[in-house]
Order: structure tokens, then sequence, then C-alpha cells
């Protein structure tokens, strides 16, 4: 590295150590919060596909159904297809374990012929007393488990479970274990047939698993068993089924990165800040340099490559901060953060070295980007002007963007209403990016429209702290870029969370509108009450009404994830949480009328009045879209018909949950005891909806608590900001200090001056930022949220906390500019005037 | 040997109006190795500018200027850059010591930019410490310095890559009489010495009298004037 080089501009980085060492915090933030998502995401999707693909074993395709099965008969026919080298059926079932919290997932499998096409499900006998041996592998009551599945559930071979199947509770003894399944998978295994005895699944089978025959042409094959698969059966590849299970959480995965994303942006808005305001302090060194024979073209490469070791140290420390990060997020919220879409999933983090450079790469650009204006600026300077003294040494001009910003706001407009980009709101990110860039382009207007408007009071302090932001208006606009950004994140997210936790609590307040809720299989699918248990509970003494729900999983085609069949009475529709409806006039009756929600109707293009063929129990039912309705349990769709007519259709008259309504002065608790009698002790959960609301919140709240420390972690960043510049300002003002204390100021007041200065540039800041959060909530509530996961909400501001949040911001920012300038507050008045620079 | 050949410099405002308004004009001027001349005249004349037109840190309106051979008027700004780094000192009324670099990095930031390697720039740049009198504070950073001592470490650097010609803007402004004599012989003492030349511009008097020529700066051009002390 040239001298001139290391010892003028990277020197300088060392001279102003505070402003340093927050703008490389804030791009090792930045990269961190970006890289650890990251990392977390990209450890739990590797798991999380590895478990799959282990499962699907050699398989080339899988036939798969409802969650309620298929007939096992179709089995048979496949299996004779002369391109069909391996077949093998599977059973499926999400299985209530009575008396404990967690439930089960058991498989079926032929335990003769997993070997060849599940290697991972082959069961193993482990041997206890006389009861080992290959026959283990067929006992009815035979169960293998997993290590992970043993460790989670604490049993031993020779241990027994109990298992639920409808109501009924059954024994399975362990009799073995899974040596080849994936680690970190906890399921078990049984023969299949055992397993269709066991949970009353007779004659049905969850998915037909094949090998086809080499030199068997794939789309000749598919249309052989096209022709075979009652509706609602699909043909999958395991890799479209791996896709679609990971494409589930893209959404919030691109939302997290978005959100990291942000903070390096207001990482590199510190660096412009306190490389501009050190442009302005340096420039009579720079002119001076220049007279010395320094060139503009190596001025500016100075410039930047201070702002590029910056970043490239931010990026280091980001780097080792963020492996750091990620350990703590899976430790504490899991591979999921908290979402729930890889619930039980223990991923184990790598390091990954493309990741790793391309979050330094972003740190690098992140310090180039700062320290682009600012260097361009510094060569600018006239050297000749420059070397004159009382050189403008911070009183600099920003040019004002009011037309530009106008411009990038109609970008954001336009941006609005473009489609996702499979499946990821881009252009509404990008349209997020315009506003941003918009309101710090309209920042300098601002802060000249705040100074005409604030009254010229009577203290000095106030005064010139006033004619500063009137000269200067340029310096309160660096230093609030930084506090927009992250002002306008936190409003953004504050917003939108208040939208979304209000719209949740109403929604949940229709869709539960029983006095109590009984769950066969809240969790799990082998639990349901068939139909002379519901008639039981119906008879009972403190029951008014009650009303049963089937809940189903629905494959409509191949290429997307399956959507819920909720059967329940809906009374027409009107007690759903609708967002549209028909008009019933003129509507053919043979038609079975459902009620989509809004993910379904987006994600299958589906509207009112619309008229799809959906399997239901192995048929194409015609059906009418009746209304659309906002559902937030289910992201991937989900569907409701008339009990009556789920009936009519499936002969099933079993359910999943009830919903009862209380007669007059009936008690909750003893209409609970007299359920729980009727059903078995442990069959059930019974909960009032204030429990199930409260749950449902918690688990909301837990969903957005990494949302919230992000924010948090912006907000600081900005404040950096704030304090940062406010250290560059104040050495670059010690002789304006020193003059003022000259003329009978007292260091107090030069501290307050500082705090007003900094409560002003928060204040400039914050009503910008709160403006632009306004604007990005919109964005994220009407076009990043209904790209993402379909549904809408209701926009609810939440006034008060957004006024203390700025209140909080503007006190804070004072205490950190008066903080930031004690240094050359504390300075002697004398040798502050004769200071050089 | 510098050669000005009547340079003009207008006002800034008034070079595109019609009839621009001439700050200076004609002015030339001989110097040759050794020599160092003072410029005088009243505040607003122009001086200044007219050493930062030598320095080509403005661009002259008309005429010529020449140092040896090079037309220093006829170069662009990033020639005119790597020229001065090579032939130019400079010496300011504010010293212009980089606060955050010691005295020794000061004094060699010429040879930097020079590329010379850095052992030799630090020997050269102690050994001038030495002779401008502050041997043993290499190590000192600028905010532990006197102001006379500040204007002896811009002196060091000014002359530490022997350049041809050292330009001084009221070296002596902020010092006091007696310490200004002691620095301004020192000044001239060094460009002597070093078989360089000068061009000294100051309001003092005193100042003036210690160089070769005092010249005089008008509207109408470079004067030579006698002193009276």
């Amino acid at each position: 590295m040239k001298p001139v080089l290391r010892h003028l501009f990277l020197a300088s980085l060392r001279y102003s150590r505070f402003a340093t060492a927050l703008s490389l915090l804030a791009i090792a933030l930045g990269v961190a919060l970006g890289l650890a998502v990251q990392l977390i995401h990209d450890a739990a999707l590797d798991e999380f596909g590895r478990g799959l693909r282990s499962l699907a074993g050699a398989v080339d395709l899988q036939l798969t159904g409802p969650r309620t099965g298929f007939d096992d008969r179709l089995y048979a026919e496949i299996a004779r297809l002369p391109q069909v080298a391996d077949i093998a059926p599977v059973l499926e079932l999400e299985v209530r374990l009575p008396g404990r919290t967690q439930s089960l997932r058991v498989f079926g499998v032929d335990v003769l012929r997993a070997y060849r096409l599940h290697a991972a499900f082959q069961p193993k006998p482990e041997a206890t007393g006389g009861e080992g041996g290959e026959f283990a592998l067929f006992a009815p009551d035979a169960l293998f488990l997993t290590t992970p599945a043993r460790t989670a559930l604490g049993l031993e071979t020779g241990a027994t479970l109990r298992v639920q199947s409808g109501t009924v509770e059954r024994t399975l003894r362990i009799a073995g274990g899974v040596p080849a399944a994936p680690a970190n998978q906890p399921f078990g295994v049984m023969d299949i047939a055992a397993m269709q005895q066991v949970f009353d699944h007779i004659g049905r089978i969850s998915r037909i698993d094949l090998r086809m025959r080499s030199r068997t042409d794939p789309d000749d094959m598919r249309t052989v068993l096209k022709a075979m698969l009652p509706p609602g059966v699909e043909i999958l590849t395991p890799e479209l089924a791996e896709s679609q299970a990971v494409a589930l959480s893209r959404a919030y995965r691109v939302n997290l990165t978005m959100l990291a994303a942000i903070a390096l942006v207001t990482g590199a808005f510190l660096v412009f800040s306190s490389q501009r305001l050190a442009v302005a302090r340096r420039v009579q060194e720079f002119a001076f340099l220049r007279a010395m024979g320094l060139t503009r073209r190596e001025l500016m490469l100075g410039i930047l490559v201070e702002g590029a070791v910056l970043g490239l140290a931010g990026g280091v420390l980001g780097i080792a901060l963020g492996h750091v990060l990620a350990r703590l997020a899976i430790g504490l919220f899991g591979g999921d953060l908290g979402a729930g879409y890889f619930e039980g999933l223990a991923p184990t983090l790598r390091f990954e070295p493309l990741a790793a450079i391309a979050y330094l790469v972003a740190g690098v650009l992140a310090g180039l980007a700062g320290a682009w204006g600012p260097a361009r600026d510094a060569a600018r300077v006239n050297p000749a002007s420059g070397l004159r003294a009382g050189a403008d040494s911070g009183g600099f001009h920003v040019r004002t963007g009011a037309f530009l910003a106008l411009v990038l706001a109609t970008v954001a407009l336009g941006l609005c209403v473009l489609p996702p980009v499979s499946g990821v709101p881009v252009f509404g990110y990008g349209a997020v990016a315009a506003i941003l860039a918009a309101a710090i382009l309209v920042l300098p207007a601002i802060a000249s429209s705040i100074h005409r408007a604030w009254p010229p009071g009577r203290s000095a302090t106030v005064r010139l702290a006033r004619a500063r932001l009137g000269a200067a208006p340029g310096q309160a606009v660096v230093a609030a870029a930084g506090v927009v950004a992250s002002v306008a994140l936190a409003a953004a997210m504050g917003i939108m969370v208040t939208s979304f936790r209000h719209s949740l609590d109403a929604w949940l307040g229709v869709v539960l509108p029983a006095d109590l809720y009984v769950s066969a299989s809240r969790g799990a699918n082998s639990g349901y009450l068939d139909e002379a248990l519901i008639a039981r509970v119906a008879q009972l003494d403190g029951v008014e009404t009650l009303r049963p729900v089937r809940f189903d999983s629905i494959r409509l085609d191949a290429t997307h994830s399956p959507v819920t069949l909720i059967a329940r009475p809906v009374d027409g529709g009107k007690i759903l949480p609708l967002v549209s409806t028909e008009d019933r006039e003129g509507k053919l009756p043979e038609k079975v009328p459902i009620w989509i929600s809004e993910a379904m109707a987006a994600i299958f293009s589906l509207d009112i009045g619309d008229e799809p063929l959906i399997p239901i129990a192995g048929k194409p039912v015609p059906c009418r879209v009746a209304g659309v309705w906002r559902d937030y349990a289910r992201q991937y769709g989900a569907f409701v018909i008339e009990l009556d007519d789920y009936r009519r259709l499936t002969s099933d008259f079993s359910a999943n949950d009830l919903g009862i309504w209380l007669r007059r002065g009936a008690s909750p608790d003893a209409v609970a005891a007299e359920v729980r009698a009727a059903t078995g002790d442990r069959a059930v959960d019974i909960a009032v909806p204030r429990e199930i609301r409260d749950r449902s919140l918690a688990i909301f709240d837990r969903t957005f608590l990494v949302t919230y420390l992000m924010e948090a972690v912006a907000v600081v960043i900005g404040l950096f900001g704030v304090s940062a510049s406010f250290a560059a300002l104040a050495s670059a003002r010690r002789r304006e200090f020193g003059m003022l204390r000259h003329l009978g100021l007292t260091r107090r007041d030069i501290g307050r001056l500082l705090a007003i200065e900094g409560a002003m540039t928060a204040a400039v800041g914050s009503v910008v930022g709160l403006a632009a959060g306004a604007a990005v909530s919109v964005v994220l509530i009407e076009v990043v949220n209904r790209q993402s996961f379909h549904w809408s909400m209701d926009i609810r501001i939440p006034f008060v906390g957004l006024a203390a949040f700025a209140c909080v911001l503007i006190t804070l920012a004072a205490l950190a500019a008066r903080l930031s300038g004690r240094h050359a507050m504390h300075q002697s008045a004398v040798l502050a005037v004769r200071e050089d620079w | 040997m510098l050669e000005i050949s009547a340079v003009t410099k207008c006002h800034e405002k008034s070079v595109t109006q019609a009839g621009s308004r001439a700050l200076f004009a004609d002015v030339s001027l001989e110097l040759h190795k050794g020599e160092c001349v003072a410029i005088m005249g009243e505040s607003g004349v122009g001086k200044s500018t007219l050493l930062n037109c030598i320095a080509g840190l403005e661009p002259v309106d008309g005429g010529v200027i020449r140092l040896d051979d090079v037309e220093l008027t006829a170069l662009d700004e990033a020639g005119f850059a790597r020229l001065r780094r090579k032939f130019f000192g400079f010496v300011f009324q504010a010293f212009h010591v980089l606060p955050h670099l010691t005295v020794a990095q000061n004094v060699a930031l010429p040879l930097w930019l020079l590329d010379t390697n850095e052992a030799e720039a630090a020997r050269q740049a102690v050994e001038m410490i030495e002779r401008v009198g502050l041997g043993g504070r290499g190590d000192d950073w600028p905010r532990h310095l006197s102001g006379g001592e500040l204007q002896r470490v811009a002196i060091a650097r000014a002359l530490v890559h022997r350049p041809l010609l050292v330009l001084a803007d009221e070296p002596t402004g902020n010092l006091d009489p007696e310490r200004a004599a002691d620095i301004l012989d020192l000044l001239l003492e060094r460009i002597r010495s070093a078989d360089a030349m000068g061009i000294i511009v100051t309001h003092s008097a005193a100042a003036a009298r210690r160089a070769d020529r005092v010249l005089r700066l008008s509207s109408r051009g470079l004067t030579e004037q006698a002193v009276v002390a």
C-alpha cells in the first residue's frame, strides 16, 4: 500500500476513532444480521431437505392423496403395470399420544420391501427376552422408533406407548429402531397392515411410492398413471415435494433477509454521514493536499479506500458476529426463528464460504456506497478557495431533490401493481426502497419547513440551533439520513404488526364463536370423534348446540401444496370472516357451495362464481365459489364446505373438533368434565375460546419476536448515526464553540446547544421517517403480505406507540449528541480559537 | 528560472460578463535560482491569487508562466498536480499541519507523494526537522507544538523534497514579530542554501526587507519597490 494512502487516509480513520468505530459496528451489525438469517435458513432448509430426500429414498414418483388417504386397491392395480420396477404403499399419520403434549409421525410401510425403496424406513427389531427376531416386524403392536423419537419420548426397546385412534387408546410396544433414518428426524415405523388395523385405516393408504423400470419414458408413465388415478391423487416427484415444502417458508425467509438488508443499508447511510461530515471537516486538508500535488483522482480514491476498508473490517467483524448470532438464535428460537415452519428440526450450522464472501462483499459495497458521494464532493473542492482562512468546514449544502423524490414515489406506486416473481414480492421490496430513497431526498425541504415553522424564541441556544438549521440544513440532513431509514423501518413494522395483531384478534373472535372447543386431533390426525360419540356429546346436559368440524387436506393439482378442507355448518357462509361474497340469486342448486380462503383464491386464481372441480372422497365434485374469507391459519389455502354437503358426499360422519354452545347458566368446567367422561379422559383437548385466542396470540408474538429484535438493531444503528454525526460535527466546530465561550456561553450552554441540535435532527428524521414508514407499511400490508402470504388485514396505526417511540428516539438523540460533543465542549476556549484546523 | 510574462487575472464573476474587469493585468517577473522576492500590496489586490496562479491552483486569463523550459500555463490539471508535488513547496499563514500525522510524518508527506520509500523518507524528514531547529521532536503530535514550532514544521515540509520554487503566503502572519523574524530568516536561508527560488507574499515591511527584491502588486502589474523601514 502506498504510504500516502496509509498515512493520510487510513490514519484519518484512526484519528476519528469514535465515528469510525460506529460506522464499522453499523456495517458489522448489518452483515451479521443478514448472514445469521441466511446461515440459519440454509442450515434449516438443508436439514429439512436432507430429511425429505432421505425419506423419499430411491423413489421416482410419489402418488399422493388427501390426508384421510385413498383406497389401497389402487396399489395392487399399479403394481401390475409392466413399467413398475418397485412399488411400496405408505400410510402416514400424525399420531396423537394421549397424556403427552407432543404427537408422533408414524409411517406404515411394507417392512419386507422397505429396504428396496425406503432404506430410511427399514425397521430393525431388537431382542427383549423371547420376543425378538424377524417376526417382531409384523407384530400387530410393534412400533420402531428413530433415535431422536426415543430421546424425545424417553422410551427404550421393550417399553410401551399409548396412542390414540379416534377416541380409543391403544398400546404399542417399542420393538426396535430405525437405524438408517436421517439424523434429527423423530418418527416411528410400523408394518403397514398392523398400522391400518391399529388406527382404523383398513384399506386406506396415504401414498404409493414407485420406481420405474429403466428405459421407461416418464411422460408415458405419467399418462398411464393419470388415467388410473382417482381425483385427488396426484403424481409428484420427490424433488417437487421438496420444493413445495421449501416454498412454504420462502416468503418468510425473504422477508427476514430484507429486514437484515435494511439494517445494512442503514449502516451504509452511517458511513455516508460520517464520511460526508469528515469531508466537510477536512476541506482545508484536502485543499492543501491538492496544492501539494495530489490529483482529484487520487483524493477520491483515498476516500473510497477509507470506505472500503471500513466496509471490509465491518464485514469481517460481521461474519464472526453473524456466526455467533446464528448459533444463539438457533438455540433460542429454533431453526425457523420461531415461525413454526420447521418445528422439531435441530439444524447444524456450518461455515459457508460463499455466503461469507457474499456478505463480506456486501459490507465492502456498503462502505463504498457510503463513501462515494463524499469522495465525489471532496474531489470537487477547489484548492484555492479551500485554502483560504475560514474556508467552509461544515456548513455544506445538500442538493434538494423534491422532483426526484416525486419521481421515485411515482415509481414506487407503479411497482406496487406488478405481480410477484416466483412468489416473492420483488417489486414490493423495490417500492419500499424507492420510498426510502424519496424520503431521504425530500429531507432538505422538510428541514427548511421545520426551520420556518419553528418560532425564534428568546433563548440564545435555541436561536443558535435554529439559525444553524436555517443556514446549514445540509448537516441536519446528513445526520438525519440514517435516522430516516431506521425510523421508517420501525414505524412500518410497527404499523404492520399492530394491524396484523388487531386483525388476527378480530378474526379469532369471528372463527371462535362457540363457548367451548373440543379437539381430538390438535396437531395430529389419528384422533377423531365418531358419529355415536358426537351424538352422545350433543345429548349432554349443558350442551345447547353442537357444531362438528371435519378437516382433510386435499391436493388440487401436483404443482401446489395441498389445501385444507374444513367441513362445518356455516349457515350459508354467514358465520365466516368473509372479505367478499356472491349475490346468491339465480345460482344453480346442483353445484356445491364452497367458501375459499384468500390464500386459495390467490394461489389457484379462483374468484367468486368460479366453478372448480374439487376432488372429495375420490370423486370430482362440481363446486361453486360462494365467498372468499380471511384465514390467518393456513398459508397454503383452505376452503370451507357445509358439513351436510361433506357428509352427503363422503358418508364420513366423524369429526376432528366440536364447537359447543352452552345452555344458559351451564358451567363450562362442568360441561368439559361431562365431555371428558363421555370421550375418555385423555382423548380430547378442551379449551374455551379465550385460551385458544391467548395461545394463538402468543404464537403470533413469538413469530414476530425476531422481527422486533431486528428492528431494535436498526434503530440502534440509526442512533449510532446521530451520535457519530454529532461527534464529527462537534469536533469540526471546536473553534465555533471556543468563540461562543469567549462571547459568554458556558460549557453547559454549549451542551444544551448540541442537545437541541441533536433533538432537532432526530425530529426532522423522525417526521420524515414516520411518514415514509406509514407509506412503507401500506406497501408491506397491501403488496408484500398479500403476495407473500395471500392474506389481507385492516390497517391500524398505533399512534400512541409511534409518538412514544419518536419521543424516546428524539430524547436519545439529544443525549447522544450531547455525549458525542463532550470532548469538543470541554476543550479550552482559548486553545480552540487558535486551532489550526 | 521562473518566468512570468504578462499574466492577467480577472475577477471570477466578470469573466463571464462582457468587458471583464481585471484583478491584475500584465504581471511579469523573472526569478533566478537562489533568489527570493517579496510581494506586497493592498488587501484584495490579488497577491494570494497570483501565488495560486503560479501554482496552477487557479487558471490565468492571459499571459504565460514558465518554470525552466516547462510552460506551466499549458498544463492540464492532473499534469500540474504531478509537477507541483515535485517542484513546488508551500508555506501558509495557517500552518496546515495535519493533526493526525506526527511531526516527522507531516514533513515526510511530500516525499510520500513522490513515492520515496518510507525509510528514506523518514531519514530525510528527520534531517530536515533538525535543520529547522526541531531536532528530537519528530515523534511529537502537532497539538503539542507552539505556533512558531508549527511554522517550522511547515517550512521543513516545504523544503524536504528539494523543490525548485517555494511559495509562501503570509508565512509569519500568525506569529509575534520576534518569532516572525526568526522564521523568515530560517525560510530564506533554507531556500538560498538549497539553491531554490522563493516568492513570499506579505503585508509586513519588516518581513519584505529580508528578501532580495521587493515588488508591489497592483491592478496594473508588478513594480519594484524600495522598502521603507
